[in-house]
């Protein structure tokens, strides 16, 4: 009963039926998701190929007697070479780096969050400075830390303390100076993650404490202070992973190709994992016999940066978790 | 007024609140402080200070009682503390050793040029033994030779590769995690690529100096082993999270509705993101490539130990490469303090901070200014 005409729907005039899109393939559609899938697993296969080779080459090799002992006479010993002074030159200087830079990156973010005006231009020049900061390069930063640190400070120290003619004290690469230099450069990570904590802070909480009598000190110490705990906590251990694995500010700054003992002051240099690697990898006098030493070395120190990122993550979860609890 | 009184009726606040704001100067104090010190030891090359011309102007030996003391330490090049230890008959036997030094190299070619100079560090120049004028970095020879240009193409080199190689990636990436991933793809891919942000560079660096460019040989079959190419691929490996994460978030960052509205007009999910979103967003994109030219510029372990170091001017990606970051790192260690190589190694730090300086600084305008707009704030 029904006749063509009258499913069609009437035809405005000067408009032309369109054929419905559906009916033919989206080619274009197909191909972009496609594409850009294919790229995400495509990094994900970069991923687990890093991550398969070190592990699958360096595991066997890692050994309880490996990360416990030093690096005997020759450190491109297969046999007897172990990374124990590495390991500790490296935790040396990421706690004496964190010493230097969780004081100057909380009291930042406590001043931009509680402080500073949001626009005002001073805020947005500190702002500017801490980004900035987080793109110089890490080799830049080891020619700063060699010309101010090392020369300028340690130079000027030495200068005033000691007689002269004496050799130099501080005024050559110590543990001291890597660890300052690694200080600046993990500043924006602290300053960052500190400020995101503050600001997930309900600001009830603050009105609650100056409504009760507190002063605006007191209530950042008292109230605000703790509930920030834990994305301090997280700025300081994403800091040390950033820095744990950098090799290019401390070549200058501190890092040694060898030495017998442990580093005792401040102003001794330190035998260090990551420049361990570099050495390894490129000083080696036969390098597919030194190959075992080298993987295992690798894996210590993946291991390391990643245990820290992976606690980094888990905790600043805990946190994002718990402050959506209490808004 | 009792309110504004606060501060006095509490000195001990005041100090601490001011000392709060003093400490949150030290981002700014750290950035001119870099400035400074690099720049300070690079100045005597900037403007033409030093010399390294082995055959320089001679005074003979009888008119050295002539010379105040300070004309004869700058003459000798010394530092006023090494001056000051010299007897008379040690600054005689130096001037002597000068004198002789002169007359033993004025025959040669080249003994005369001071290679510090500004022309010699950008233009090319035919040396003693050459066919023609070439772009040579020599730092250590008899004739030190120190033009920057074959580092300087090095690094463009090396980092035009790195993000070749990983900006389709890590854009594709962002918008198929931001754009068309299914929540629970979402909340596993992301972190996982992040995850790339956390290996060390020098462990990318061992990855593509034992693993990797033996793998690329063996598929393209090139002669140089450790070239551009091996050491630029792994170089995107650690600019790959940073271009993703800057672009995702960017993606991110642009309102729901947008899409909504595209879908409800019977877009597709991909059309809504690469018509939609995507122009959206776009400088957002452009900055997250900033940042990755950046990132990719400035990194120093993995050209250092993938890219093989020769410093020779080529246009080809298979040619073993010097950046100007492997430069400084593989030379500094040996550099004599204060010596005209040391401060052009200090020169070139300079340039590159330089560079990121600016790269970094356009980038955050564009992210602030980007998400000021799609806030609704302009």
């Amino acid at each position: 009963m029904t006749t063509p005409s009258m499913l069609a729907a009437p035809e405005a005039p000067g408009v032309t039926a369109r054929p419905f899109r559906a009916a033919s393939f989206d080619w274009f559609s197909f191909l972009g998701r496609g594409a850009t899938g294919l790229a995400t697993l495509l990094i994900v296969a970069i991923l687990a190929a890093i991550l398969g080779n070190i592990i699958l080459v360096g595991a066997p090799n890692v050994s309880w007697r490996f990360i416990t002992t030093g690096t005997a006479t020759d450190m491109f010993d297969v046999e007897k070479a172990g990374i124990l002074p590495m390991i500790f030159g490296t935790a040396a200087r990421v706690i004496l780096m964190t010493l230097i830079v969780l004081p100057a990156g909380v009291l930042t973010a406590i001043y931009l969050t509680e402080y500073a005006a949001a626009t005002s231009p001073f805020t947005r020049i500190i702002r500017g400075a801490v980004n900035n900061l987080a793109g110089v390069p890490s080799i830049v930063f080891g020619l700063f830390g060699a010309g101010f640190f090392v020369q300028f400070i340690g130079g000027h120290i030495d200068s005033l303390t000691q007689p002269e003619g004496a050799g130099a004290v501080w005024g050559k690469p110590a543990l001291m100076w890597a660890s300052a230099t690694l200080a600046v450069m993990t500043l924006p990570v602290v300053i960052v993650a500190t400020e995101e904590a503050l600001r997930a802070i309900p600001q009830g909480l603050r009105e609650a404490s100056l409504a009760l009598g507190a002063t605006k000190l007191e209530t950042i110490v008292r109230v605000v202070l703790p509930q920030a705990v834990p994305g301090i906590l997280t700025g300081a251990i994403l800091a040390v992973g950033r820095a744990a694995g950098e090799v290019a500010p401390i070549l200058f700054t501190g890092a040694a190709y060898y030495m017998a003992d442990l580093p005792k002051t401040l102003h001794d240099q330190f035998m260090d994992l990551g420049y361990h690697v570099f050495i390894l990898s490129t000083q080696s006098p036969n390098i597919e016999r030194t190959r075992s030493l080298l993987y295992a070395t690798v894996l210590v120190l993946l291991l390391l940066t990643f245990l820290l990122n992976i606690v980094a993550v888990v905790i600043r979860g805990q946190m994002r978790k718990r402050m959506r609890q209490l808004q | 007024m009792g309110l504004k009184r606060g501060h006095r009726a509490r000195p001990l606040e005041w100090i601490c609140e001011k000392l709060i704001f003093l400490v949150s100067l030290t981002s700014i104090l750290m950035v001119f402080l870099i400035f400074v010190f690099i720049g300070r030891e690079a100045l005597p090359v900037i403007f033409g200070h030093t010399n390294t011309a082995l055959v320089q102007k001679v005074i003979p030996l009888e008119r050295m009682d002539q010379l105040g003391p300070a004309e004869l330490q700058e003459y000798l090049n010394l530092s006023p503390a090494q001056f000051k230890e010299l007897d008379r008959e040690s600054i005689r036997a130096l001037m002597e050793v000068r004198v002789e030094y002169v007359k033993e190299h004025s025959e040669e070619p080249d003994a005369r040029i001071n290679t510090t100079s500004w022309r010699y560090l950008l233009g090319p120049q035919q040396w003693a033994g050459y066919s023609k004028p070439e772009y040579i970095w020599q730092p250590v020879s008899d004739v030190p030779k120190y033009n920057i240009v074959p580092l300087i193409i090095g690094s463009l080199k090396v980092t035009l590769v790195a993000l070749v190689f990983s900006v389709p990636l890590a854009l594709g990436a962002a918008i198929y995690v931001s754009q068309l991933a299914r929540p629970r793809v979402r909340e596993i891919a992301k972190p996982v690529i992040e995850l790339l942000a956390g290996i060390p560079s020098v462990v990318l660096g061992f990855f593509a100096l034992i693993v990797m460019a033996t793998v690329l040989q063996r598929v393209f079959g090139y002669e140089s082993r450790l070239n551009a190419l091996c050491a630029g691929i792994a170089l995107g490996f650690s600019v790959i999270p940073v271009v993703f994460s800057i672009a995702e978030d960017a993606l991110t960052s642009v309102p729901r509705s947008y899409v909504q509205a595209a879908l409800s007009l019977g877009a597709s999910q991909w059309r809504a993101a690469w018509q939609v979103v995507l122009p959206a967003a776009l400088p957002g994109v452009f900055a997250a490539i900033a940042l990755g030219f950046g990132r990719a510029i400035g990194e120093t372990m993995i050209v250092l130990m993938a890219s093989g170091n020769a410093s020779i001017v080529s246009g080809s990606i298979l040619d073993s490469t010097r950046t100007i970051t492997a430069t400084i790192a593989a030379e500094l260690g040996e550099v004599v303090f204060g010596s005209p190589h040391y401060r052009i190694l200090f020169l070139i730090g300079v340039m590159l901070f330089a560079v990121t300086f600016l790269t970094n600084l356009s980038a955050d305008i564009i992210m602030h200014r980007l998400k000021g707009r799609l806030e609704g704030r302009r």
